[in-house]
């Protein structure tokens, strides 16, 4: 009987391609952060603006992507925490006296806040229902800040607090905001998904029951998730309305900002962080060159993600890596055999 | 009093419609259809087209909506069974969100066609004053002629749907493979087909739905989710596996909007959120659940 050694083995938790991908990183962060000095005069409003819509819309589909794609909970109503984190951050700013800017982060705390008693009426729900459920809570929520006569009811209202500021100055703050949200976003989420917590969310996306019996506290992480993604959202939305500064419960807890993000993520590659990263991109490109098709350009985006999830599963970033071999930010953990030089 | 109670019963039959259909694809196939609102919508519009053309060829008369409607019925049974023959059916498995996504995207493709081909203005279907004539009843009461023919309909599909299921091959069927559709194919049972069947029925429900929807009042192309949002609180609220669940979910939700509109005409709808919201912390499993397996 041959006698059974255990082989040793060896955790790789890096690819090639991470070192690659991380110096381009810190040079694209380099090159957005100097955008306001070497940005053309006449476009840089304009590029800034822009600039700041896109980062609410990848930090809103990042966090879609770490519910949907990692904790297994597929939501139409994260538009709450967005529109909870505009509201906030105005009546901070118009009514608490804050100043807006500082006011942003306070609001994604608030929307994580108010996500922990809304966690216990969702959670009642899983698979299918939960995604309505979120939305019912969500148009509750919108319904709810309409009828409120101190935020202008229905129509909205406008972000006073920001008056003394000279437009150039709020700009430029808004957009290195956007940028360190951006940044931030994208390190916290990558950071978490490599931590015990991390693996321990993977292994409930992968299945639940068997998590739980190996001892993780399924609902615990699942909270935890839930309430993240609450801060991430109302951090995008309380950006967005900062740069927008003017907001409606019509605009604030529209569905279409988790229409958006589902196309992103659906077409980038769920459950990757390069997901988000390919998808927004491929938004804003689309956004750019059809936004003005109307209702035909929208027809199209819902096409898109219809035949994407059929024929696509992975998304785009997903068949570029079954190709190329490629992991830009590895969260998975590669056990390599000490006899097995192969797997490299 | 009583006549908010027979308004909100009268509303709620109408959610009765909307949500049969939510109600049986969800019991036969376990598959959230988020486009439920929209397919209604659909229907309403299919409707308003019907009856032009039928104006066209010089038809148009008080039954033109019923003529409508039953060549509609038809049509909307083969669109549903082919959409989940080829499309929804690909879509099913462990993981909801492929179906969810692909009806999501469904739902947005299908409210934005509506736009482009009928504008963002509401559009009713004309009934030839129907719908303002209304049946006295005892104690100075009256009742409209076309929300009573509603809820006879209501009452009708629910005792239907409830038959079918308890009383037939096809019902039986349907709860086999709703139970378990592996075991249930090894019996002979072909769950694709089945599921496309149950699909089928569904859209007629949803062609009925949205054919009264458009007799009863005006309907634009996004009144969509807002209307399957109400398709799915009836399931909810009624208990997830049970038809006469549905309607009673949908006739307490009526009523609660009925409440909340004579209140304050902003919180008619949150209301019915808010009620919505406190059956899910307080009886999670609705109030007649009957769930299977």
């Amino acid at each position: 009987m041959a006698s059974t050694t255990v082989k040793p083995v060896e955790v790789i938790r890096s690819s090639r391609h991470g070192g690659v991908a991380s110096a381009v990183g810190i040079a694209l962060v380099a090159i957005a952060l100097t955008l306001p000095y070497w940005a053309p005069e006449a476009d840089r409003s304009a590029w800034m603006r822009e600039f700041v819509e896109m980062a609410c819309y990848f930090i809103f589909a990042m966090m879609w992507n770490l519910m949907a794609g990692y904790g297994g909970m597929v939501s139409i109503g994260q538009q709450a925490f967005f529109g909870c984190g505009g509201y906030a951050m105005l009546i901070l700013g118009n009514f608490a006296g804050i100043n807006p800017f500082v006011a942003v982060p306070l609001a994604a705390a608030a929307a994580a806040v108010i996500a922990l008693p809304i966690s216990f009426v969702a959670f009642r729900l899983r698979g299918g229902y939960f995604a309505i459920g979120t939305w019912v809570i969500a148009d509750t929520f919108r319904i709810v800040v309409a009828n409120l006569s101190a935020v202008g009811g229905g129509s909205g209202t406008s972000l006073t607090a920001l008056r003394g500021i000279s437009k150039a100055t709020r700009e430029q703050t808004t957009f290195w905001m956007a940028v360190a949200a951006v940044v931030a976003t994208v390190l916290l989420v990558h950071l978490f998904l490599r931590s015990r917590r991390g693996l321990a969310l993977l292994a409930i996306r992968d299945s639940e029951v068997a998590a739980e019996s190996q001892g993780i506290d399924v609902r615990g992480t699942k909270l935890a998730v839930y309430l993240v993604a609450a801060f991430g959202c109302g951090l995008a939305g309380a950006l967005y309305f900062v740069g927008n500064l003017r907001i409606s419960p019509d605009a604030a807890f529209s569905v279409n900002w988790t229409a958006f993000a589902i196309f992103m993520v659906v077409i980038g590659g769920l459950g990757r962080i390069e997901g988000p990263i390919v998808g927004v991109l491929i938004f804003w490109v689309l956004d750019r060159a059809f936004s003005s098709y109307g209702t035909g350009y929208l027809i199209g985006l819902g096409l898109l993600a219809i035949v994407g999830t059929i024929h696509f599963k992975q998304g785009l970033w997903g068949w570029a890596q079954a190709r190329l071999g490629a992991t830009l930010f590895t969260t998975q953990r590669t056990l390599r055999l000490e006899t097995d030089p192969a797997r490299r | 009093m009583t006549e908010i109670a027979l308004q909100g019963v009268l509303l709620g039959s109408v959610y009765c419609l909307f949500a049969l259909g939510q109600s049986l694809i969800f019991g036969v196939m376990r598959l959230t259809n988020t486009a439920q609102g929209d397919f209604i919508v659909l229907a309403t519009f299919a409707g308003v087209a019907g009856m032009s053309l039928l104006a066209s060829i010089g038809q148009a008369g008080a039954l033109a909506p019923l003529v409508v409607t039953l060549l509609l019925m038809p049509v909307a049974f083969a669109s549903g069974y082919a959409l989940q023959r080829h499309v929804l059916n690909g879509t099913l498995g462990r993981d909801p969100l492929p179906s969810l996504v692909v009806t999501f995207g469904l739902s947005i493709v299908i409210q934005n066609l509506l736009l482009e081909l009928f504008s963002a203005d509401p559009r009713s279907i004309d009934t030839a004053g129907m719908n303002i004539e209304s049946l006295a009843l005892p104690g100075g009461l009256a009742v409209g002629v076309l929300p009573l023919i509603v809820f006879v309909v209501a009452v009708l599909a629910t005792a239907s749907l409830q038959w079918l299921f308890s009383s037939t091959r096809l019902g039986r069927a349907f709860r086999a493979v709703s139970d378990d559709p592996e075991i249930a194919e090894l019996m002979g049972l072909d769950a694709r087909k089945l599921y496309a069947c149950a699909t089928g029925i569904a859209f007629v429900l949803i062609a009925l739905a949205g054919v009264l929807q458009g007799m009863r009042t005006t309907v634009s192309p996004a009144d969509g989710p807002l209307l399957l949002l109400y398709a799915f609180e009836a399931v909810i609220i009624g208990g997830m596996g049970s038809f006469w669940g549905t309607f009673a979910g949908a006739l307490l939700l009526g009523v609660t909007q009925q409440i909340g509109f004579r209140l304050d005409p902003g919180w008619g709808i949150g209301l019915g959120h808010l009620v919505f919201l406190a059956v899910l912390v307080v009886r999670p499993q609705g109030l007649f659940p009957k769930t299977r397996g």
